[in-house]
């Protein structure tokens, strides 16, 4: 039982982790379509930032607020100048420069950085509080941060006039247009908003898989399975499905015999794809009709 | 100008649905460009040589890939595994089972369209991104599946399998990279005219159909469940001989290698070439070979970084590929000759 609740925590951390950059790629998918296929690499390449903000001696959360900060520039400059040029070319079009800024960023960071496998700290206490046995304390302190990442972007979505902006300028480009939103610059903000938003699981998931160049890849993938799981135009399934995927994960890893840790990246693909054989737009997603 | 264009578009419709003919112009430019490929290995190093037989297999792959997403509209992310299912069979068939090299092609070839017919069932289910994610996991599987323990007696696990560069045949007086590269040519003259056949009648407009509207072609009559799962079948076939022709290339194959960069390389291949054209493909495969390779003279320090300032940068200048582009150009001469 123990063994059980320990891997059901920790797939509910990795799902947090993989439910922050679900969020930011649904973000810029409900704006334009289009998966970014480079999300994981921002987040990897602001985590460096952060490294490298620490490394400079500036204290954990200082570092961690300023790198956010940096990513969500980042974002908005990226979506100005190398993603504006080729909308509304051809979704595959957009597939190779999202690909063309995955290497970029994956390269550059080698570049600054170097390839070397590097320790992260985690800012959370040694000791879990309440006593709990069952989840390690890092694990404990990302499931807390993904909910306050997940609660203020709901608040922020719901509440704020930028948000609706956002939303509307989303959902119907045009009416939005004709009520004065300027719906070129929300989606630059989407882009920032997400940079920021996967910066936080890049820094999150930093302490755990260590900060290397590629430390990202397999998040972004299990990002991207459970953002399709739970229907990837919407927000809450995408975080349900990368929740749902992140425990699923664990536990088949633990507890189905042949599978081990090899494969259990594939034998947690494959039961994705099978629901999506069953149901086509996700557990959650709507099927969305189409006038011919 | 406009009526002029109509035109050439009615007698490209027209063209299309009587079965296209290559005019005398265009069959003059293939001879041209088939005589120049006969002459490369004369002109170049072995090992030039060897970077051209890799990329004219690249060829036969991205062309496998641009019939499914090209002509047919489904997205794959996950050609590299049909890729590694054709290196495999050719590399098993020859090292444990003595089979000869050329033999090992329509092994890999009816393997694959096999494993890409019974792949195409269940994406039937799905589409655009939910068919790329299905793809994609195929993709990340791949390597994973190719390590798994219980089958290394054939696939000999992490380390893969090391088999022999054939001989020129005959006693021919010329190198094996250059016989290899000989060999693989003919092979992709071979399968690229069975793509133009296949792509230019009933097949072809069927699947465009498809791609461009799927409620109105089943309308119109087209099966369209048969087509899509057996166009997947005829993709993977393609990309499986590709793979069969690596392996011999490369005389090794490794699970590694055949990562989701390797899909993700062929789909860059696809739409830099240029999306459903046939000639494209040939610019894909360069693009593939030879792209990573100047961007490693402009920089030794980050040549990936490079590369993705090249994708970026051919997306801005040549939305519709390198193909497009040239069809571009060549409209634009022909209209100002026309004109004066």
């Amino acid at each position: 039982m123990d063994l059980f609740l320990q891997q059901t925590f920790s797939g509910l951390a990795f799902g947090g982790i993989y439910a922050c950059v679900a969020l930011a790629v649904v973000m810029i998918y409900q704006a334009t379509d289009h998966l970014n296929f480079a999300q994981g690499e921002m987040a990897m390449f602001s985590t460096y930032i952060a490294y490298s903000l620490l490394h400079h001696g500036i204290p954990y959360w200082w570092a961690f607020l300023l790198a956010l900060g940096i990513s969500f520039v980042g974002g908005v400059l990226v979506e100005r100048i190398v993603v504006r040029p080729v909308e509304g070319t051809g979704v595959l079009n957009e597939v190779i420069v999202f690909i063309g800024l995955l290497v970029i960023f994956n390269s550059l960071a080698g570049w600054i950085w170097d390839y070397t496998i590097k320790p992260f700290p985690s800012p959370f206490p040694k000791q879990v509080p309440f006593g709990i046995t069952f989840v390690g304390p890092h694990e404990f302190g990302v499931i807390g941060i993904t909910l306050v990442v997940l609660l203020a972007v709901f608040l922020f979505f719901r509440y704020t006039q930028v948000g609706l902006a956002m939303r509307a300028a989303a959902q119907d480009p045009a009416s939005a247009r004709l009520v004065g939103i300027r719906v070129g610059w929300m989606l630059a903000l989407g882009w920032g908003l997400a940079a920021a938003i996967g910066a936080v699981a890049g820094i999150m998931v930093a302490p755990i898989v260590f900060l290397e160049p590629n430390m990202m890849d397999g998040i972004l993938l299990y990002a991207f399975a459970g953002a399709l799981l739970g229907g990837i135009g919407n927000p809450v399934g995408a975080v349900v499905g990368s929740l749902i995927v992140g425990v699923v994960e664990n536990l088949v890893g633990t507890y189905v015999p042949f599978v081990g840790s090899e494969l259990k990246l594939s034998v947690a693909l494959v039961l994705i794809v099978t629901v999506l054989v069953f149901r086509p737009s996700g557990l959650f997603g709507q099927v969305v009709v189409k006038r011919v | 100008m406009a009526g002029d264009a109509k035109t050439v578009n009615a007698r490209e419709l027209a063209a299309l649905a009587s079965g296209a003919k290559l005019s005398r112009r265009q069959l003059i430019g293939l001879a041209i460009v088939l005589v120049g490929a006969i002459a490369l290995p004369w002109f170049v190093t072995d090992y030039r040589t060897f970077q051209f037989t890799l990329a004219v297999i690249y060829a036969i792959a991205v062309l496998g890939l641009n019939i499914l997403t090209g002509f047919n509209g489904q997205f794959s992310l996950g050609h590299g595994a049909f890729y590694a299912i054709g290196a495999y069979t050719a590399a098993i068939m020859m090292s444990q089972w003595g089979v000869a090299y050329y033999w090992t092609l329509p092994a890999a070839g009816a393997v694959c369209l096999v494993a890409g017919f019974l792949f195409g069932l269940p994406a039937l289910r799905l589409e655009g991104l939910y068919l790329a994610l299905a793809t994609f996991a195929l993709a990340v599987a791949t390597p994973q599946i190719l390590k798994y323990d219980p089958i290394s007696p054939w696939t000999g696990g992490v380390q893969g399998v090391t088999i022999n560069k054939p001989d020129a045949p005959f006693g021919l007086p010329i190198s094996q990279d250059a016989w290899l590269y000989y060999f693989s040519l003919v092979v992709m003259v071979i399968v690229f005219v069975c793509a133009w056949n296949l792509l230019r009648g009933r097949t072809g407009r069927a699947l465009k159909a498809i791609r461009d509207n799927p409620i109105a072609a089943s309308a119109m009559g087209v099966n369209t469940s048969l087509y899509k799962s057996l166009t997947f079948g005829v993709s993977a076939l393609y990309t499986g001989i590709a793979g069969a022709l690596g392996a011999i290339a490369v005389q090794f194959v490794a699970p590694d290698t055949f990562n989701f960069f390797l899909s993700v390389t062929f789909l860059v291949g696809v739409v830099i070439g240029g999306l459903a054209s046939i000639p494209g493909a040939i610019f894909g495969g360069l693009v593939i070979v030879f792209i990573p390779n100047i961007a490693e003279d402009v920089s030794q320090a980050a040549p990936w970084a490079i590369y993705g300032v090249f994708l970026i940068l051919f997306m801005y200048f040549m939305p519709t590929g390198i193909w497009g582009f040239i069809r571009l150009l060549y409209a634009k001469f022909a209209r100002r000759r026309r004109a004066g």
